[in-house]
């Protein structure tokens, strides 16, 4: 803008006052001169003003409203205006504003406790019309997988195999050191308790039982949650904005078939590996931390781990991996299915996602103690 | 006046390439003040690369881009500034944030600009001022980009380019994906706005329609470079085989018996 700012004249006394307005009016100085027209308009008993656009050089949409809006400030304090137009190729810009002038919104309505509660009950609906959802999508990837493992042909290897590698064996080097320091950790703390006692040795007990049954399995589920169920979520997610998914609809490609199944299968297949690479290290980092802390040789270690533990603590820790897997991979697909058409709300389903899944994880570890220690295993 | 004062936009020597592709050779470009200059092109003849080289965003191998006399690959950052501030931009597809609403969205370049000196209350009212010129209803401005159809998201992609009165308007296949009545009311709503508010606008379009509607002058790019500029009967005598093809093809002269 090369004009001058605007500056404004007041002119007359008593109850008429005339504005000159000189000079451009336009956004950079737009602050200045409302001020300025406010403070010439402040005077008690004003019942008439004019504005004298009549000098006016510059005009923008912004000066154009800040006239209107102040033309009808004044109007609803009952004090008459009259406009004196600026010059003929300033005009249509006045007009044009001062016809598309919006009206102030209404007021936002007031939050009573009617509206709380109905907030609340609409999210209790929601919440449970997606849990059914969920299982609804469950049950469709269940009977894909079923349909893929009547007729294999159907099933996409080089999709599932890239699947198993991103998800499975490049989460090894992640899965591994987890479950090694978890070992460490378990030998650590639990030798100061069990030294207090004299019983060092039981420390092969804590390490093997709760790696084995618990935390292996657990731990690599989370992790995997947190690596693999965000990705789909994403990947899916991406997708479904760029309209893929509407694409493989309209050919006739089953989005369930093509998208979801092979992620869901390759946890599947490839988290009860993880686990089981969990528990091994967990007892390697156990094994190190106990000879290195309580004096525990490797010898007396594996002679003691084979003498007390049972084979069961395994088996129980091994067989909730599949349906940790499964718990993952769906509801990783399922969020990335629900993506609506924005960048954001592919990150609000990543996150929900991560959230879901490995909260359902250990709800569903929680079951499995309850149903194991009724069957007493 | 003098010829370089007119020019708001010139475009000197330019030369774009991505690696070994070479977009642009020796381009000359001027856009006079107040005026609507179309470019056209086949696909591929970098029209879309050729604004968003003059709008900053590609950086090209060499030539000048100068805007309201701004060398803008050679001046300062803050005079840069300035002349950025003076210019408005529609993208194809809108490009409206998705995470914030419609208002919240024209209201963005706003509040950007602090030493406006403008308060939460005048931010509102001048963003809603923007739609309600962009032609959107009221009801529209609480709405998130994703539950707009394709003609009211460039409507709110327009309304913010407008936000901070611009002088130049650059738009990007402003009708593209609109119905032809939709495309019809874009294109009286820009030729609308373009005289009230004295802009200078720079538009690529395919669309003839809009062409013959509200261009005033049109730029034809072809190997690598402008081929032609001048009005539609200037364009209508050029000897050039792709000129002619364009100008005269069925649907131009479809859109020629309509304007």
């Amino acid at each position: 803008m090369d004009e001058a700012q605007a500056t404004i004249l007041c002119e007359g006394d008593g109850s008429g006052a005339r504005l000159r307005v000189r000079g451009a009016l336009t956004l950079p100085g737009l602050a200045a001169a409302r001020a300025e027209l406010r403070r010439a308009c402040a005077r008690p008993g004003l019942r008439v003003v004019e504005f004298d656009l009549g000098a006016l050089e510059g005009l923008d949409t912004a000066g154009a409203w800040l006239i209107a809006s102040e033309r009808a400030r004044l109007e609803r304090a009952g004090v008459t205006t009259r406009l004196a137009p600026p010059p003929a190729r300033l005009r249509e810009l006045l007009e044009a504003v001062t016809a598309a002038m919006p009206e102030a919104p209404p007021p936002p309505p007031r939050q009573g406790l009617a509206q709380r509660l109905a907030a609340l009950g609409r999210g209790v609906e929601s919440g449970a019309l997606g849990a059914l959802d969920a299982l609804a999508f469950l049950g469709l990837t269940l009977a894909r997988l079923g349909g893929a493992l009547l007729r294999p042909r159907r099933l996409r290897m080089a999709a599932l195999f890239s699947h198993m590698q991103q998800a499975g064996l490049n989460a090894l080097p992640i899965v591994t050191l987890m479950g090694f320091l978890i070992g460490v950790v378990l030998a650590f703390q639990g030798a100061t308790q069990l030294r207090r006692f004299g019983a060092e040795v039981f420390v092969v007990d804590l390490i093997a039982i709760s790696a084995l049954r618990e935390l292996g399995a657990l731990l690599t589920a989370i992790i995997v949650a947190g690596r693999s169920g965000s990705a789909f979520t994403a990947a899916i997610g991406s997708m479904k904005v760029n309209e893929e998914i509407d694409a493989m609809r309209a050919l006739s490609l089953d989005p369930i078939e093509t998208l979801a199944l092979p992620r869901a299968l390759a946890l599947l297949l490839t988290l009860p590996v993880l686990s089981f690479l969990a528990m091994i290290a967990a007892l390697a980092g156990g094994l190190l931390m106990s000879w290195i802390e309580l004096g525990v040789s490797p010898g007396m270690f594996l002679e003691r781990l084979h003498a007390q533990t049972d084979v069961k603590h395994f088996l129980v820790g091994i067989s909730k991996a599949p349906v940790f897997a499964l718990i993952i991979g769906v509801v990783g697909c399922h969020q990335g299915f629900l993506v609506g058409g924005s960048a954001e709300s592919v990150g609000r389903r990543t996150t929900a996602s991560v959230v879901i899944a490995i909260f359902s994880v250990i709800v569903a570890d929680a079951l499995f103690s309850v149903f194991f220690a009724e069957l007493g295993i | 006046m003098s010829g370089a004062a007119q020019n708001i936009i010139e475009v000197r020597g330019l030369r774009t390439q991505f690696g070994a592709q070479v977009v642009h050779d020796g381009l000359d470009l001027d856009v006079r003040r107040g005026e609507v200059l179309g470019v056209v092109g086949g696909s591929g003849t970098g029209k879309s690369v050729l604004l968003r080289t003059i709008i900053g965003l590609n950086r090209p191998a060499a030539g000048s881009v100068r805007v309201l006399g701004v060398d803008m690959l050679r001046a300062p950052r803050a005079e840069r500034a300035r002349v950025e501030r003076s210019w408005g931009v529609l993208f194809q597809n809108g490009a409206l944030f998705s995470s914030l609403t419609v208002q919240q969205n024209v209201e963005a370049p706003l509040r950007e600009a602090r030493d406006l000196g403008l308060d939460d209350a005048d931010i509102a009212e001048l963003a809603r001022l923007r739609i309600a010129m962009a032609g959107l209803a009221p009801g529209a401005a609480a709405k998130m980009p994703a539950e707009l159809s394709g003609g009211m998201r460039k409507r709110a992609g327009l309304a913010r380019a407008l936000a901070l009165d611009p002088q130049i308007l650059f738009l990007d296949e402003p009708t593209a994906g609109l119905d032809p009545i939709g495309a019809a009311a874009f294109d009286q709503l820009i030729g609308r706005l373009q005289r009230a508010l004295g802009l200078t606008v720079f538009m690529v379009t395919h669309d003839l329609d809009s062409l013959n509607a509200v261009c005033d002058r049109i730029a034809v790019l072809a190997e690598r470079r402008v081929l032609a500029v001048g009005t539609m009967e200037e364009m209508l005598a050029v000897d050039h085989p792709w000129v002619r093809e364009y100008f005269h093809g069925p649907r131009a002269r479809a859109a020629l018996r309509a304007g």
